[in-house]
């Protein structure tokens, strides 16, 4: 307590409260997080009747149980005793305690015997053996009930995973999320680096009205887009005969979508790059398509990346896009339009969400922490210089 | 199993390729359609001069081409339709408007937004600041501004799943296992339906969209305050300045263009709110906005595009003075290269 008193005296009180008030807001900002990794790994019985944060802590119930019917009554001596177990073979659960009325369904520790008057007993071990004896035969034609508090270990598994990968089609959406999301960032980012060299070191007519154009673009909704487009698409499919919806569809949708940022966020990297460099590759002779793709595109890898991890992002999160051009059949659903499907056919099993939801979000988490730097970078090259 | 993933690749590979084989065939070609040969140097110099000419149109073509297809015909598109009846057939004039003002969900849409766009953009912003002038003075600062920052990855379905669970709902005297009823009943409180609490329910939603948001602001406002010069903040400690005084007076006034840009951005992410909505109620409960009523109309009975479109021109114009004011700073940006 004194070293405590001493340690907050050298840190000082302030400093104190700005570390306790950080780790308040961390601890807030994990917990619904946290929520989904551990549900999703506890047993769906369990996570059914209690919250995950006592998933480490064994849980109490009160069960009822029935004993062995009076057929199976066997003479000892002058007793006629009723025994078995009230479990089926291989149960791990302990019982703590045990009582006849609902009551009191924890009168008796496991293990004692329960005087029941009139020369009745019965005894219930921690393992669920039983021993119910009395002096007379017993009479009617089915077992006793019995009230039992029950300690249940904590349960953890992979069931959850194998389910919703299996017979959820989690599984079949994860490849179809990542036949949507990784074109949809290889393209947009060639399309829009050449496009990006062209207005940052090329002259030509219109140039200036291409880049307001880009900028603009870049906050128009979504929304303005859909319903030409979703006309668009059907006309298309009609008059040549092919479906609709197409993975080749998404892929030109998200990378337009994706364009005006990506013109944006290159070009205004790309213009910073030395001049001389690139004067002086062309005097050498070289053309702007080598000096782009050998020295343009090397140099400008950090942004290149920055762009890559936000569209990764974007299109691998995407709901909306992916369900007005993508169908919900089996071989196009990508993992967030299954989760949400989810939502309304499984809502109240949580161990079924849980586990979609944790494999939905597991690539964009890991794609973060590997690469934050990056996205760092490309948020504030998009922002604090404009829109 | 392996047989979709065999083709999956496959599909990807091909249309990768075909970008690469675009780009690298154009530029061949043209470099053969205009040849330079040794010895001739006027034709050299006409046939350099025309690929000077035709090159950039090679380089900016696909770009122009999604750009224009994809967005600007569209909203060129919408806005015709907002004009045109549900087929998209015969001209009704402002019918569709004045449908949208007297429609009762509508105002309900427009109501929400309003709701989101006084509260979303302010908190992300204000909690944004204090963490980032918090996890600024202490050494585990990166890895907190690294967990506040996480949830950015997840989408927002992810996230209505998650949040959801958190507002798990089981009936009075049941074991909780949302968190929030849990520790409602905890403090003696009776457990809520939380997402079909009317009004409020809007804040529950908009409660995850903070979540999301407020580490991005976070990242920009704190590059923002390392840029600011020591000399002012050494200046006003000088002058006798307490810390409340110095992060109002001095920091805050000189980050003020940079909270701009984090406000005007989210303003725009919740005026496109769409997935939160639709998968934490679909609307139900009077929750629903403008992306989701769209959304709606788009399919609801076969669709009626015109209202749809009038639903998305609104929400377009609501972005436009933002738009605008992002051209004018770009311009006034690139004068001064």
């Amino acid at each position: 307590m004194a070293a405590a008193v001493a340690q907050i005296r050298r840190i000082g009180l302030p400093r104190l409260i700005v570390h306790l008030s950080v780790l308040a807001i961390v601890l807030l900002w994990l917990f619904p997080t946290l929520g989904i990794f551990i549900s999703a790994l506890r047993d769906k019985d369990q996570l059914a009747v209690s919250g995950w944060w006592t998933a480490l802590s064994t849980a109490h119930r009160t069960e009822v149980a029935r004993l062995a019917d009076p057929a199976t009554q066997k003479q000892e001596g002058n007793l006629y005793v009723i025994a078995g177990n009230v479990w089926e073979a291989g149960d791990a659960r302990t019982i703590d305690s045990f009582g006849t009325r609902i009551q009191e369904p924890a009168a008796v520790k496991a293990g004692e015997t329960a005087d029941l008057g009139e020369g009745e007993t019965l005894q219930v071990n921690a393992d669920g053996s039983y021993r119910y004896a009395k002096a007379e035969a017993f009479d009617g034609s089915r077992g006793r009930r019995i009230y039992l508090t029950v300690t249940t270990p904590p349960e953890f598994t992979f069931d959850n995973y194998r389910t919703v990968l299996n017979s959820e089609g989690i599984g079949r959406a994860f490849i179809n999320s990542l036949t949507v999301a990784i074109p949809a960032t290889i393209i947009p980012i060639l399309v829009a680096a050449f496009a990006a060299y062209a207005l940052s070191w090329m002259r030509f007519a219109g140039r200036t009205l291409m880049i307001a154009m880009v900028v603009g673009l870049i906050v128009v909704p979504l929304q303005m887009s859909l319903i030409p487009l979703l006309r668009m698409y059907n006309e298309i499919g009609t008059i040549f005969g092919v479906p609709s919806k197409t993975y080749a569809g998404i892929w030109l949708a998200h990378t337009a979508f994706g364009m005006p940022l990506a013109i944006y966020l290159l070009r205004n990297y790309m213009v910073g790059l030395p001049k001389e460099i690139i004067e002086s590759a062309r005097v050498d002779g070289a053309s702007d398509f080598e000096i782009f793709v050998k020295i343009v595109l090397p140099l400008s890898f950090p942004a290149l990346a920055s762009f890559a991890i936000f569209q990764f992002l974007w299109v691998w999160n995407d709901l909306l896009v992916a369900m007005v051009f993508l169908g919900t059949t089996k071989d196009q659903i990508v993992l967030t339009g299954n989760l949400n499907a989810l939502l309304g056919s499984r809502g109240g099993n949580w161990e079924i969400l849980t586990a979609s939801a944790f494999i939905t979000i597991i690539v964009p988490l890991i794609v973060f922490f590997a690469l934050q730097r990056y996205l760092v970078r490309g948020l504030l090259a998009g922002s604090v210089k404009g829109g | 199993m392996f047989e979709q993933i065999a083709s999956a690749v496959g599909v990807m590979v091909a249309g990768v390729l075909a970008c690469i084989a675009y780009f690298w065939l154009s530029n061949k070609m043209l470099d053969m359609a205009f040849p330079v040969r040794d010895g001739d140097v006027m034709a050299a110099s006409q046939s350099l001069r025309r690929r000077a000419m035709v090159r950039p149109w090679l380089f900016v073509g696909p770009a122009l081409f999604l750009l224009v297809v994809y967005l600007v015909y569209p909203v060129v598109a919408t806005l015709i339709l907002s004009f045109y009846d549900r087929g998209g057939q015969n001209y009704i004039g402002l019918s569709n408007y004045q449908w949208a003002l007297g429609d009762r969900d509508f105002r309900q849409s427009i109501f929400n937004n309003i709701l989101w766009l006084a509260v979303v953009p302010a908190a992300c912003t204000f909690f944004g600041l204090i963490v980032a002038v918090l996890t600024d003075r202490i050494w585990w600062g990166n890895i907190a501004k690294s967990l506040v920052f996480m949830p950015m990855a997840i989408s927002f379905v992810g996230a209505s799943v998650i949040w959801k669970f958190v507002y798990d709902y089981r009936a009075e005297g049941e074991t909780q296992i949302g968190i929030l009823n849990a520790v409602v009943q905890a403090l003696g409180g009776n457990p809520q339906v939380w997402i079909a609490l009317p009004f409020w329910n809007n804040f529950f939603l908009m409660a995850i969209l903070i979540w999301i948001q407020t580490g991005f602001a976070m990242v920009i406002l704190s590059a923002a305050l390392r840029g600011i010069p020591e000399e002012t903040i050494e200046a006003a400690v000088i002058d006798g300045a307490n810390g409340w005084q110095i992060f109002w007076k001095i920091m805050v006034p000189q980050i003020w263009g940079t909270i701009a840009v984090v406000w005007t951005t989210i303003t725009i992410l919740v005026l496109k709110v769409f997935d939160i909505v639709l998968t934490m109620t679909n609307g139900q409960w009077s929750t629903t906005v403008l992306a989701n009523l769209m959304f709606d109309w788009m399919f609801r009975g076969g669709g009626d595009s015109g209202r749809s479109a009038a639903i998305a021109v609104i929400i377009m114009l609501a972005v436009t003075p933002i738009m605008v004011w992002n051209i004018r700073r770009a311009n006034r940006e690139m004068g001064g290269h």
